[in-house]
């Protein structure tokens, strides 16, 4: 049964928590400008919203590389920037329409969440369950994804 | 069922691989003209920074993929297409017979009328051939002189300015990408660049060009060992007179894209397809068009109606660790309101162009974070509400609006 990240922004404090897990599983530093989960905050509304890629079936980011450096981790479904074929052209970065694919100019090379090969560290980290990493079924990520991909998929 | 793809790039590659998935059994051929394996352009100027091998400019990471794939990759050039006869004549005399074609030729750089433009000392910067020319002759210290400062001349600027060369940069138009980015931003780019040593002429014209270098039209002399020309692009037709391909920028295509004649469709930077901002037929010859026209000419290849929304428009760009980008109608709509950030000092810009509540054009400079969002923005057409009056206070707010009006989560 594929996996997929469940997020509930209702149960979201703001914490930061996931970033910081992120930054360090991926980076190993504490950095929140490294994460690839970001959590957004609505001050009028004081609400938070955990925003980071949902693995689209058809990936923008996957198809617009020019270079075959999105691959699919057949274990998770995830897909992964392979840092040895990227050059850092950013082309993915305008192509994913969902934003979730940044540059990293220290590296020179893109980011973007990759699971963690199953055991996301945001998920683990997350201290209200804002954060699960579910069945997909459960997620209603396929309707979701259906929602997102609506209208963006390039054909009518 | 025989496809037969010309062009080796990214449209008719992707076109071929999307073939073969719906078509386990068809006979898939792709004739490219260039020695080498299907390679990305785009990949060229991290080939000149000396970060990858020409192995990393591959469109395919393994070299045996397209024979598992069944693909067969011919080397020829196609002269003459014979479309009653389902035909296509090559230059060494042979010929292929074909049920469904797709022109994928791509397209090549143009040469400005310059006196000296064909000497030796002169190269564009479009094939792996011209790459090698370039890592030969711009060594560090080298006097190299860039004309043109589009989208391409300024992706191949950092990559000559990470070579180390004593770099100048011609620009006819009047600031750096004119036809990406406004006033504004362009100025910006071209102060950086500046900034970080290198020369930038705008505005002014290359009279002539010498074994000694380059002679501007006010008489200024710039001493160079190597020019590089990136003057623009125009589509490879050429091959396609006296076949009845309907051409105009480039091959004139349908929402389905089929060219005039039966059996014949364009993808890629060839094809003047379907623009999404402006409902009219343009040449889009960027990288995410090329796979977007590949995949979905495949569809209609086979016998799906897969009908094509339009292209979008964008670039993304590094000069020098500024980063830059642009979508759609940047330039803004007849009647659109336009939210605009101008912060000079901390080298930021965002320009958001509005038609009523919805997105439809947009620049940034120095926006590293989530940029994707303005494409899906855009192309989405979604309607801002409250949100779009937000953004014209504060365009930073942008990922919240995002957020807010998409609900992805």
């Amino acid at each position: 049964m594929q996996r997929a990240l469940h997020i509930d922004p209702k149960k979201c404090t703001g914490c930061l928590q996931c970033e910081m897990a992120c930054s360090y599983e991926k980076d190993g530093v504490f950095n929140p400008s490294k994460s690839r989960i970001k959590v957004f905050t609505f001050h009028h509304e004081g609400r938070f919203a955990p925003y980071t890629c949902t693995q689209c079936a058809e990936a923008w980011c996957q198809k617009a590389c020019p270079v075959e450096a999105i691959q699919i981790d057949a274990a998770t479904g995830a897909k992964v920037i392979v840092d040895a074929r990227c050059v850092g052209c950013k082309v993915c970065t305008i192509a994913c329409p969902f934003g979730t694919v940044n540059y990293n100019s220290v590296t020179g090379k893109v980011i973007k969440c990759d699971l963690c090969g199953g055991d996301p560290a945001c998920a683990s980290a997350c201290p209200t369950a804002a954060i699960t990493y579910v069945d997909a079924d459960w997620t209603g990520i396929d309707k979701m994804r259906a929602y997102a991909e609506q209208s963006l998929a390039g054909t009518a | 069922m025989q496809y037969l793809i010309i062009g080796a790039g990214p449209a008719g590659v992707t076109a071929a691989e999307t073939l073969r998935r719906l078509d386990a059994d068809a006979t898939i051929r792709i004739i490219g003209d260039e020695p080498e394996p299907p390679y990305s352009r785009m990949a060229i100027p991290y080939l000149l920074m000396d970060n990858i091998a020409e192995q990393g400019t591959h469109l395919r990471e393994h070299g045996n993929h397209f024979a598992d794939l069944r693909i067969d990759v011919t080397r020829g050039r196609v002269e003459q297409v014979d479309a009653a006869g389902h035909r296509v004549r090559l230059q060494d005399g042979g010929s292929l017979s074909y049920d469904s074609l797709l022109i994928a030729t791509g397209s090549s750089p143009v040469h400005p009328p310059i006196p000296g433009i064909d000497g030796p000392n002169v190269t564009s910067c479009w094939t792996l051939a011209d790459a090698r020319r370039i890592l030969a002759g711009a060594r560090s210290g080298s006097r190299v002189v860039l004309i043109g400062a589009g989208f391409i001349g300024s992706i191949v600027l950092e990559a000559l300015a990470q070579r180390g060369v004593q770099l100048s940069v011609v620009e006819q138009g009047e600031r750096m990408v004119p036809r990406m980015m406004g006033p504004e931003a362009g100025g910006m780019l071209k102060r950086w660049c500046e900034s970080k040593g290198v020369s930038v002429y705008t505005g002014i014209g290359v009279s002539s060009i010498d074994a000694g270098g380059v002679t501007l039209a006010d008489d200024t002399r710039l001493e160079a060992d190597l020019v590089i020309t990136a003057t623009g692009v125009k589509s490879n037709v050429g091959f396609l007179e006296g076949s009845g391909v309907k051409v105009d920028q480039g091959v004139l295509i349908d929402r389905h894209f089929r060219t005039n004649v039966a059996d014949v469709y364009a993808a890629g930077d060839v094809a003047q397809g379907l623009d999404f901002s402006t409902g009219d037929y343009a040449v889009h010859a960027i990288q995410p068009t090329a796979t977007d026209h590949g995949h979905i000419a495949a569809l209609n290849m086979s016998g799906q109606a897969a009908e094509y929304e339009g292209s979008l428009n964008m670039n993304v760009l590094d000069t020098l660790g500024l980063l830059s980008c642009s979508f759609g109608r940047w330039d803004g709509v007849a009647g659109g309101e336009h939210a605009e950030l101008y912060a000079p000092d901390d080298w930021r810009y965002l320009s958001l162009q509005f038609d009523g509540d919805r997105l439809v054009g947009a620049n940034a400079v120095g926006l590293s974070q989530h940029v994707g969002i303005l494409r899906g923005l855009i192309q989405r057409r979604t309607p801002l509400g409250e949100w779009k009056e937000r953004l014209m206070r504060d365009p930073t707010r942008l990922m919240e609006a995002y957020l807010a009006t998409t609900q992805v989560i």
